[in-house]
């Protein structure tokens, strides 16, 4: 549209614009503050447990960087979504959809946060950790939310990556490179998503068939879900005691972490076991809340050993 | 010269929302400042005036 046209429109209807009415809580609930937290956490994790050290205002510094780069990804993954948030329920009080911010100012806020967030963790802390920040953002915004999300029921499982490399960046900051430990914490937030958004995927399979998104219940069938949910825990259990076989973490973390995974297990059983009705609801709710206190249960063991050894 | 009279006319509540984004940006550009002064501090220490050219 030339700047003549782009006039005309203008003076058309002048005084009718629907944009500029986003207030400022607005803008931080595109951040989706809920998952930020948890990156926050994890990425704290990573940056603790790394060997070496960091200087607190540097470290401060990439913990901000990280959520920041969070938070820009949940912007722009409404941008993108905003026709999927308005039919879902659990979505549909967003600010996009809600008509309190236009897509084109979610995209400007999500892309000037990308690439602040990047560009000043490569400047303060290292390039390093900033290179892969932004391909966390780029594997949420393009792999997940524009590829894989509408297009496979396998989404969550490879997009489930991007939200598990914030402690991989929290250790690359301290250290500028990345490990086996870190991948091991990795793997642990990476074989978790899948049960736990699953869980939830059953018991809001209705809003995702409605917005025509393609999880696992909608196409594969709640059946197929329930064999899927209870062999990713399955892995899951191991791979959660995996910091104490790799001498990373002391033998407590090791039996919590065990006797956790077992619970895990346990009610991704009772899931599969129960199919029908309420009682197969309730199931599906008790392991996904479940499934959040697991995962912050681990990281804070581990962040807790790591304050204990290096006191 | 009605160029004022022209192009996006904002409503009050509009205006209102406005200046309270304008606040936070204005907050934020501020605690960059602050971080960027804090951090090469932490860099540099004694060493930000002793560069050699």
């Amino acid at each position: 549209m030339s700047l003549v046209e782009r006039q005309d429109t203008m003076s058309q209807d002048s005084a009718v614009w629907n944009g500029g009415m986003g207030s400022v809580s607005d803008y931080m609930a595109l951040l989706k503050p809920r998952v930020m937290s948890l990156v926050i956490f994890t990425a704290f994790v990573g940056l603790m447990l790394a060997p070496g050290s960091v200087h607190p205002v540097l470290g401060l510094v990439a913990i901000l960087c990280i959520a920041i780069g969070a938070g820009a990804s949940g912007a722009l993954n409404m941008w993108y979504d905003a026709d999927i948030d308005e039919v879902m329920s659990r979505t549909r009080k967003r600010p996009i959809p809600a008509g309190k911010i236009t897509r084109d100012e979610a995209l400007a806020f999500g892309m000037t946060l990308s690439i602040g967030s990047v560009v000043t963790l490569g400047l303060l802390v290292n390039w390093f950790a900033g290179a892969f920040l932004a391909f966390t953002i780029f594997f949420y915004v393009i792999v997940y939310t524009m590829w894989l999300k509408r297009s496979t029921p396998q989404n969550i499982v490879i997009g489930g990556a991007a939200g598990a490399f914030p402690p991989m960046v929290g250790w690359a900051s301290v250290t500028g490179s990345v490990s086996l430990e870190s991948f091991v914490l990795f793997l642990i937030i990476f074989m978790w998503t899948p049960p736990h958004f699953w869980a939830l995927a059953l018991f809001k399979s209705g809003d995702y068939r409605a917005a025509g998104v393609p999880m696992l219940p909608v196409v594969a069938g709640e059946t197929s879900t329930r064999h899927h949910i209870l062999t990713y825990s399955i892995l899951l259990a191991p791979v959660g005691v995996a910091p104490y076989f790799l001498g990373f973490a002391s033998p407590v973390y090791g039996i919590a972490s065990a006797i956790l995974g077992a619970a895990f297990v346990a009610l991704a059983a009772d899931v599969w076991r129960k199919r029908e009705g309420d009682e197969a609801r309730k199931a599906c709710v008790r392991l996904f809340k479940f499934s959040i206190f697991y995962l912050f249960l681990l990281f804070a063991l581990l962040l807790a050993e790591s304050l204990i050894v290096g006191a | 010269m009605d160029q004022k009279e022209e192009g996006v006319k904002l409503t009050p509540e509009q205006a209102k929302k406005r200046r309270s984004r304008s606040i936070a940006i204005a907050v934020v550009l501020a605690a960059l400042v602050v971080l960027f002064y804090v951090v090469t501090i932490v860099k540099l220490g004694p060493g930000v005036v002793n560069r050699p050219l």
